[in-house]
């Protein structure tokens, strides 16, 4: 089992964070991990992206340059990594903040409406929780319950209501089907 | 077994330093290797140690060639331009047989280059960037769990021997987080004898001088000499490597660091089209696993090394095999990512004899 993950998005959607939560569930779930963040010239408001690694095998690189999943959250991370996806593979698609369409044929997209989903469970700064649910609902790389139990050992800073605030967001990302 | 954390790179390195006695370091940033200095500036005064952001590299190294010379366990860390002004201070601490810990974390070069992981600086790690004669112990990690655990042996050897020890990491490494396992139980440094060379409190004992001269007529020859008794001591005694698939290999990758992950993914797709491929990889750049490739060499007849450079650690395998293999290379300068297809492709050519040899064998 091999999964390589892209995640993108401005900074302070909280991409990183993310890719960090993914990679200790994964562990947590006793497979082999990894994940490797963009450095450098980064910035809040810039765009940012991940990526990780959920395997069986021990991981030969943690720089993923053909996703079998690619998680773009916002516009200008759907012209970057839409091309970079694996033929088959799948594309999650925030459509809060993504106004153009995905142009790939080969390949399958789930969009997932993340910002306004956030802002119903009350706290917009969850969307990136709405995203990974998704994420885990179509891949089955690594289940929600998972990624719930990984939210306290990532956000150690974190009330014990905002962690359930986000699980409730992984729940509800993970209620989005693929079309 | 103690419990898996997810740590990055340049953490663990830091943290595996301090488990391994480190009580003073001294540094300037640089990416891609900043988390090292920032985890020391919290984590060495919970121990008891000491942290100085120095005003240069230059000063930094200087800081741990004093710290060094009272016998304390100490480091410095950089990336690649930051290395290339600390080799002064690793020559005359290599010249006043100081056991210092040095972590590079190498970047794209030359000159100001990139930030993303490279593997140039292979030369000057293994060849002593500064002047003299002199070597520092190197170990090339290629996990997490082994940036949190090489420090320990760095400094055993270090001490051991007297002399600067290195782990050379890079930027991909240094970066990434992944499970990271602590083997070694953590060292107090209290329950360390003090070297008999360590300046401090000299009452009641003679003086001790650490110096990196001589200046009478023969007196650097006979220093010079001396210590190379200790390097070949570590030749005979301090090399590590790991092999894979190695028994019925018609073709040897030879690889460190990062790059030796991506052989692995190369050689597992060989293997499954037919190909009877295996990997060296050296852990420790100096000793250089010489011994084993010339052993090798007798029955392999194709060696592929894989590197992030333009091709320097050829030249140990060149070396080491004398002509009596094929040594072939697959570089990637520039601090790019090498993949396993590409390296499945060279394979193919040096089966069908399209590959270049390395040239310093022919």
């Amino acid at each position: 089992m091999y999964q390589g993950i892209r995640i993108s998005g401005f900074g302070g959607q909280g991409v990183i964070s993310a890719g960090v939560l993914l990679a200790q569930a994964g562990m947590m779930e006793g497979k082999e991990v990894s994940f490797f963040p963009a450095y450098g010239a980064e910035m809040r408001g810039g765009t940012a992206n991940c990526s990780v690694v959920v395997a069986s095998d021990q991981v030969s690189t943690p720089i993923v340059t053909a996703p079998d999943t690619a998680i773009v959250l916002n516009e200008p991370s759907l012209a970057k990594f839409e091309p970079m996806v694996k033929p088959g593979g799948l594309l999650i698609v925030n459509t809060s903040l993504v106004n153009s369409k995905p142009t790939r044929k080969d390949i399958k997209i789930l969009n997932v409406p993340c910002n306004e989903i956030a802002s119903e469970l009350g706290n917009p700064k969850i969307m990136n929780m709405v995203a990974m649910g998704a994420f885990a609902a179509a891949t089955g790389a690594i289940t929600v319950d998972a990624i719930a139990k990984a939210l306290p050992k990532v956000y150690k800073k974190l009330k014990p209501e905002v962690i359930e605030l986000n699980v409730k967001a992984l729940k509800r990302g993970a209620e989005f089907k693929i079309s | 077994m103690a419990e898996k954390k997810l740590m990055k790179g340049n953490e663990a390195l830091a943290e595996g330093a301090i488990r391994a006695g480190c009580r003073f370091f001294a540094g300037y940033p640089i990416t891609p290797q900043n988390e090292i200095p920032e985890y020391m500036s919290w984590r060495l005064p919970q121990v008891g140690g000491a942290f100085v952001q120095a005003e240069s590299e230059v000063s930094a190294i200087n800081m741990v060639y004093g710290a060094g010379a009272t016998g304390v366990r100490c480091m410095t860390s950089s990336s690649s331009p930051g290395m290339s002004l600390k080799q002064e201070g690793i020559s005359y601490a290599a010249g006043a047989d100081l056991p210092i810990f040095i972590g590079n974390v190498m970047r794209g070069g030359p000159g100001l280059g990139n930030i993303a992981g490279a593997q140039g600086d292979y030369w000057q790690a293994t060849r002593g960037g500064g002047h003299g004669d002199y070597r520092c112990f190197v170990m090339a990690p290629n996990c997490v769990t082994e940036l949190g655990n090489f420090p320990h042996k760095c400094f055993e050897v270090a001490f051991k021997y007297r002399l600067p020890s290195m782990v050379l990491a890079d930027g991909i490494l240094g970066q990434m987080m992944e499970p990271v396992e602590f083997k070694h139980p953590e060292i107090d440094p209290k329950t360390l004898t003090e070297p008999a060379w360590a300046l401090g409190k000299c009452e009641g004992r003679d003086k001790r001088i650490v110096k990196s001269y001589d200046l009478k007529e023969g007196g650097v020859e006979i220093m010079v000499n001396e210590r190379v008794q200790r390097y070949k001591a570590i030749e005979q005694s301090e090399v590590l490597y790991e092999e894979q698939m190695i028994e019925d290999a018609d073709i040897v990758l030879v690889a460190y660091g990062i790059s030796s992950r991506v052989c692995v993914a190369a050689m597992k797709q060989a293997r499954e089209k037919g190909l009877k491929v295996g990997l060296l990889r050296p852990i420790t750049l100096w000793p250089f696993p010489k011994a084993r490739l010339i052993e090798l060499s007798k029955r392999v007849k194709n060696f592929l090394v894989v590197e992030m450079s333009l091709g320097q650690m050829v030249e140990d395998v060149a070396l080491a095999i004398n002509g009596r293999a094929n040594v072939h290379l697959h570089a990637k300068p520039g601090a790019s990512v090498i993949t396993a297809d590409e390296v499945c492709k060279t394979m193919d050519k040096i089966l069908k004899k399209e590959a270049k040899e390395y040239a310093a064998v022919k």
